[in-house]
């Protein structure tokens, strides 16, 4: 409720104020889903550019499934391969570092919250430079990191190393841990420590009390966190692009890839399945996270 | 964003069994982030007091040439980043917090999630996607010189792209969720009993807006500047995008340094101050901000 019940000031600030608190909101709402609508609509345009309307087509979609991409003067047949293989690479970069980085970031949370040891409090604040430091300095950082070290083993083992799958995993799960143990250990700061106690009055050791009390509670947290990960991840464009080698573009470089040289008419009907993808995405996952906090 | 609790100081410390408990667990969090985070950042941090040697890479002996070129003949575009992150903060200010009113007078709960769920899902779409569609809108032959050369306002195609304002219009596009979040947090605890005071004793609405509604969302206020500043200042893909060369951003600066025949030193100073300018925002927030309220 607005807090203009009682009669007194302007009636004009009033009438301002109110008309204010509808319209630019709904400002902000077009503003924010006017240029994803565009790009849905006009994946459906016949003439392939959004400088004129030429007609329902389904054209662009078919490319993509049939493997011919209209990209410049002639058809070319090997995109969607492409395309597909940026998605698996993206697939595995993002699965491979969730899973490192909920591991590892979960027994950090534990640490953190049920540890004591010295150090604590700048591992803390250590723990939130990712979240913060921008993605290009974490990438520029790991290039010159991975770029140093490479020389290092050269000039010693003689054997040469270059980037790939495993320095891009290297730097995402770099600054997911960050984000996993904030997640967790906000669900561990809520969790009855007591609860553990009872479990080791009752003949539980540690490893017991952890598998059977402290993980199912966790769990809900780790999820999320996980979930995150992934996200951050799958999403990730500038961190990848630092560290990848050769033969390891993700969606999003594949996608800065095409953005950068000659845009093919095909992109607004990727970018679509990509929106439509993401958002189903959303939905399923805050459908869990609703029936999760709904099983406590 | 999730703000973190600090588990209360009896947690866990009722059975003492060793002053160090719990290290061992910690350890491969440590030796990650010491690793692969705060070593190369450390490497960075020498690499911008080191010369340029073949090929743009790092050599001695130290020197400081790295930062006086980076306030030397890059200040202008340190300036712009400095001044199109403030711009973009203002301008998510100014339609974030209406819109968090918007959304916490929603009576009913599941139209406040929906409205909540829908300045969030094109949060949740890939950041290029969304850049892309600003570039299909703002082009050349983009939707908004079609129609306005369709209708005969303008008989030339205006140029919107490559600008700083399109860069400006991208962030605040691509961050205004990060304003609308901690603000809505705090209107949500606002506790209107203060409003309502402030009318029984005398107070106009604009009085009771200035002087008890901004003071109270302050806190959300600063943690929904700091996270719209912090991103857009260290912004990359959105001035490459949108920028081209006259919407320039420290980001663009750094990248073009460590891409081909670059100067890795040089990137590196660039790096280091972009790094102390967000440390900055961070630390603010931190002071002011909503964590420290709640």
């Amino acid at each position: 409720m607005t807090p203009s019940e009682q009669a007194n000031g302007g009636a004009w600030v009033r009438t301002l104020g109110r008309s204010l608190m509808w319209v630019s909101p709904l400002v902000s709402y077009f503003f924010l889903w006017a240029p994803i609508a565009v790009l849905i609509v006009f994946s459906f345009n016949d003439s392939g550019s959004v400088s004129e309307w030429r007609g329902f087509t389904v054209r662009w979609y078919q490319n993509i499934i049939n493997n011919t991409f209209a990209s410049g003067t002639g058809t070319t047949r090997f995109q969607t391969e492409l395309l597909l293989n940026s998605v698996y690479n993206s697939l595995f970069v993002a699965s491979t570092a969730t899973v490192v980085s909920s591991i590892i970031g979960t027994t950090l949370a534990l640490a953190l919250a049920r540890g004591r040891f010295p150090g604590k409090r700048i591992l803390d604040a250590i723990l939130y430079l990712p979240v913060v430091i921008p993605d290009i300095t974490q990438g520029i950082s790991l290039a010159v990191f991975f770029r140093i070290l490479f020389e290092f083993v050269d000039t010693v083992t003689g054997q040469r190393v270059t980037s790939g799958f495993a320095t891009i995993i290297i730097g995402h799960v770099a600054f997911n841990i960050s984000f996993v143990t904030i997640v967790v250990r906000a669900r561990l700061a809520t969790m009855d420590a007591r609860l553990e106690e009872a479990a080791g009055d009752l003949g539980a050791n540690s490893l017991q009390a952890f598998w059977f009390v402290t993980l199912p509670i966790l769990l809900p947290g780790i999820a999320a966190g996980g979930l995150l990960a992934f996200t951050l991840s799958l999403d990730d464009f500038v961190v990848t692009f630092f560290t990848a080698g050769v033969g390891t573009t993700t969606l999003p470089m594949f996608v800065y890839g095409m953005l950068k040289q000659r845009v093919p008419p095909e992109i607004n009907a990727i970018s679509t399945i990509m929106i439509v993808v993401s958002m189903v995405l959303v939905g399923v996952s805050l459908l869990l996270q609703g029936r999760l906090a709904e099983g406590e | 964003m999730t703000s973190p609790q600090i588990p209360s100081p009896s947690a866990g410390k009722t059975t003492p069994k060793s002053p160090v408990r719990g290290f061992s667990l910690a350890l491969p969090g440590i030796f990650w982030m010491l690793v692969f985070f705060l070593l190369p950042l450390i490497f960075v941090l020498v690499a911008s007091f080191m010369s340029r040697g073949r090929g743009g890479v790092p050599e001695w002996p130290l020197t400081t040439a790295n930062f006086e070129r980076t306030f030397g003949v890059f200040l202008p575009v340190v300036l712009r980043s400095l001044r199109i992150a403030f711009l973009s903060t203002l301008f998510c200010l100014l339609l974030g917090y209406p819109l968090a009113f918007f959304i916490s007078t929603r009576t009913k709960t599941r139209n406040r999630q929906l409205a909540l769920f829908f300045i969030l899902l094109p949060f949740w779409t890939n950041l290029l996607v969304r850049t892309y569609a600003i570039q299909t809108i703002l082009g050349r032959e983009g939707l908004i010189n079609t129609m306005l050369l369709s209708v005969g306002i303008i008989q030339e195609p205006l140029t919107m792209l490559n600008t700083s304002g399109a860069v400006l219009l991208g962030l605040v596009y691509t961050y205004l969720p990060f304003m609308v979040l901690p603000v809505y947090a705090a209107v949500e605890r606002l506790d209107t009993r203060y409003v309502e005071a402030a009318f029984d004793l005398g107070a106009n609405d604009w009085q009771a807006f200035w002087r008890v509604i901004v003071p109270l969302t302050m806190p959300g206020v600063v943690a929904g500047c700091t996270l719209v500043f912090i991103p857009a200042i260290g912004s990359f893909v959105t001035p490459d995008l949108l920028g081209g060369t006259r919407g320039l951003m420290i980001g663009n600066l750094i990248q073009r340094q460590f891409s081909g025949n670059g100067n890795i030193p040089l990137g590196s100073a660039v790096s280091v101050v972009l790094m102390v300018v967000v440390l900055l925002g961070a630390f603010i927030n931190v002071r002011f901000g909503e964590e420290r309220s709640s």
